[in-house]
């Protein structure tokens, strides 16, 4: 009795020491997961699920505060990939944050009217407006996420948001019309 | 010809080849046009930087875009005129979009500029010749357009064993490397001895298909006396003019996936591109013309023409009788890997291999696609071994990474799965699709991660910047209190200050306000009359202060 009591207890020393050395040496920096989730999300930093962000956003999912279907950018495409990954079930997205956007979009600066007033590189997510105060700004097209975060603070509303060109370099081959399903009255006769 | 034995390559099909259409005449070369348009990406890798501007006078062979970043060549001008235009106009592409042009209009006078002739290239540095040949826009004229400069070095740690030429030309109608063949063998193989010495090949091996009997004889005499090279005669199978087909067909070597043939010591080129290089180098004329077949049931005179680079397509059609009212399709390529054109208002490039008019019973209607039977006869046509049904299966569903495991991007599109299938599936139209939805979705990532990087740039910039500001006033409010001990004797200088201050202004008000003037040579009465008005302005104002206000206040 007294030999097993001492045996387990030993044991259970010895593999709790084990444990608590491995939490200590093997100890992860950061959440992967955050990571992870991160990396599915377009990364358009529009604020649209309601988060400062994509990377507070996933925080946010990860942690179980914010639900997988609040990206609009991303759409059904995106809420998917998450619901593969956490292991839930997809649902529409949320109509509380936006509609998902068919085409995609880049700011443009009407630089005529634009007066400098620098409103719209201090609400850019991704510094993609160059400029200065009373200087013209201009948007740096390939950099521009389309998240119109710009558009809203312009007091001369010299923003547009025009739909991206599509040329030979990103053009992409239609999806083929699918083959006809098998008539089956026909087979069935 | 040799007799050597032959290997072989895996799958194929013999499609019926439709040669003869196009061999009845001799090539023909195309008259001045008015206007020629040049796109400036006609070749595999970044696409050429215009170094003219609009309305410039250009010559015959002057360099109009320069080759820019590596995987690049020039361009140049097909005649002499002026620049009419720079910018978008219809280029030959399955998406029938505009790209970046210059548009040319001819003077008629078609005067050449000055050409630099190297007849002496055995004693020229190999990579002089490349750069000669990457000057002279010189691409790959099989049809895949990379350009042959960079096939032209063979490396560092690698030595050339066979240099195989390829005048397979294997997709049916297309006869413009037949006829080059037969009648400017003597180019082709002056371009093969340049292209041997540039790679120092020990062996050449010129490939032409068996069904073009009268190109191995006119090769053939052309290289009497050429100990290291021998005209090989291969069975006629499509796609056999693939290059991993072909080297494989040649000498049973198979090329792994994702490599070149250079790993395996053997570089293709093709035997147009030998011509192109002969004229570099030995005439030191640049790429501004091609052969190209114009063929099919849609025009009446079908023939080989020589069409300099930039010619419209319509002009080239109508200088062949065409197209006629039974044209269907206007097909840039052949039937198995060609892509039906928009517009005939593009212009022919440099890739431009053939024209196919094609009329309806040419390219029939193979009617709507039908669900897969799996009979796996793709498979068994697939020359690059793949499983096409499994590939076609993932495309449909989308799903793009299953599908790059199943090797998606060795599919050389030659088209034998969509051949051979008996439920007319577009296999091809579906693997074109995926590859350019992974493209699409590889840039995305891209986009993606640089809007990621910069946001958390941004970030770390606005913390940054606050703890600056923190800093700062931290520092401002640390200055204030480290004062405060010292305050007290500060603030006794200050007094004191304040008091020598108030001491100064004191004994300024104290002395008399005015200094009476005129008090010399005063009689006896008038100073008694000052004494007694300073009596009463004593008496009245007995305060001192109160009269020295009261004597500024009438100030």
């Amino acid at each position: 009795m007294l030999t097993a009591i001492l045996a387990l207890g030993a044991l259970a020393l010895v593999f709790g020491l084990l444990l608590g050395f491995a939490a200590v040496r093997f100890k992860v920096e950061g959440d992967p997961l955050v990571e992870k989730i991160d990396a599915l999300l377009p990364q358009t930093q529009c604020g649209q699920c309601g988060f400062p962000g994509c990377r507070p956003y996933a925080t946010a999912i990860a942690k179980g505060e914010a639900d997988i279907n609040q990206c609009p950018p991303g759409g059904q495409t995106t809420i998917v990939a998450l619901a593969d990954l956490l292991g839930r079930d997809p649902k529409p997205l949320n109509p509380e944050n936006g509609q998902e956007k068919v085409e995609k979009t880049v700011a443009i600066i009407r630089e005529d009217i634009c007066i400098g007033c620098t409103l719209c590189i201090q609400a850019c997510p991704v510094d993609a407006i160059l400029g200065a105060p009373k200087q013209m700004h201009t948007v740096i097209e390939k950099e521009c996420t389309g998240c119109e975060l710009c558009v809203a603070p312009c007091p001369v509303e010299c923003i547009d948001m025009i739909p991206v060109k599509e040329d030979i370099g990103s053009w992409k081959w239609k999806a083929p019309p699918a083959p006809a399903t098998r008539p089956r009255a026909e087979s069935d006769a | 010809m040799s007799t050597r034995p032959l290997f072989s390559f895996f799958g194929g099909v013999h499609p019926p080849m439709h040669k003869d259409v196009s061999t009845g005449q001799p090539i023909d070369v195309m008259p001045l046009a008015e206007r020629y348009i040049l796109p400036l990406h006609q070749n595999i890798g970044q696409p050429a930087k215009p170094v003219v501007s609009v309305g410039e006078r250009v010559l015959k062979g002057q360099r109009i875009g320069h080759a820019e970043g590596y995987v690049s060549v020039a361009l140049h001008a097909p005649t002499s005129g002026t620049i009419a235009d720079i910018g978008a106009y219809p280029v030959p592409h399955p998406s029938g979009l505009s790209d970046n042009c210059i548009v040319m209009t001819a003077d008629g006078a078609d005067e050449w500029t000055e050409c630099v002739a190297l007849p002496d290239y055995e004693n020229i540095n190999p990579s002089h010749l490349r750069n000669i040949v990457r000057e002279a826009g010189i691409v790959g004229l099989g049809g895949a357009g990379f350009p042959s400069f960079i096939k032209l070095n063979p490396g560092t740690h690698k030595k050339i064993d066979t240099l195989i030429m390829n005048g397979i030309e294997c997709e049916p109608y297309i006869t413009c490397d037949d006829m080059l063949m037969r009648e400017r063998a003597a180019e082709i193989v002056a371009g093969i001895r340049i292209i041997r010495h540039a790679l120092q090949a020990n062996r050449v091996l010129i490939a032409i298909e068996d069904n073009k009997p009268q190109a191995i004889k006119s090769i053939e005499e052309a290289i009497r006396g050429e100990s290291a090279m021998e005209v090989v005669a291969c069975p006629t199978r499509y796609p056999q003019g693939s290059e991993k087909q072909l080297v494989e067909a040649l000498t049973g070597k198979e090329i792994p996936s994702e490599a070149l043939p250079l790993h395996v010591g053997i570089v293709v080129h093709n035997v147009g591109t030998a011509a192109a290089v002969y004229r570099a180098i030995m005439l030191g004329e640049p790429l501004t013309s091609r052969i190209i077949t114009v063929t099919g049931g849609g025009v009446a005179q079908p023939r080989n023409v020589e069409a300099r680079i930039g010619t419209v397509i319509e002009d080239i059609l109508a200088h062949c009788g065409g197209p006629t009212a039974e044209t269907r399709k206007l097909i840039m390529g052949g039937p198995m890997m060609g892509f039906a054109l928009h517009s005939d208002r593009a212009p022919v490039v440099k890739t431009t291999n053939c024209l196919l008019a094609a009329t309806a019973e040419e390219i029939p209607d193979r009617g709507p696609a039908l669900p897969c039977i799996r009979c796996g006869a793709c498979s068994d046509a697939c020359p690059a071994r793949l499983l096409p049904q499994q590939l076609f299966w993932y495309a449909q569903a989308k799903d793009l990474d299953k599908i790059q495991e199943y090797n998606l991007f060795d599919c050389i599109e030659c088209g034998c799965c969509a051949y051979v299938c008996p439920s007319n599936i577009p296999l091809v139209h579906y693997y074109r699709f995926a590859k350019t939805e992974i493209w699409a979705r590889e840039r995305e990532k891209e986009k993606a991660e640089l809007a990621r990087q910069r946001f958390d740039f941004r970030q770390t910039r606005l913390e940054r910047e606050k703890a600056e500001r923190a800093a700062r006033h931290k520092k401002k409010r640390d200055e204030l209190h480290s004062e405060e001990p010292s305050a007290a004797p500060a603030t006794e200088t200050k007094k004191a200050a304040i008091l020598a201050a108030m001491e100064r202004a004191k004994k300024k008000k104290d002395a008399p306000r005015i200094t009476p003037a005129n008090t010399e040579a005063l009689t006896p009465q008038q100073q008694q009359m000052i004494e007694e008005v300073e009596q009463r302005r004593r008496q009245s104002r007995p305060n001192p202060e109160q009269q020295s206000a009261a004597s500024n206040g009438d100030k």
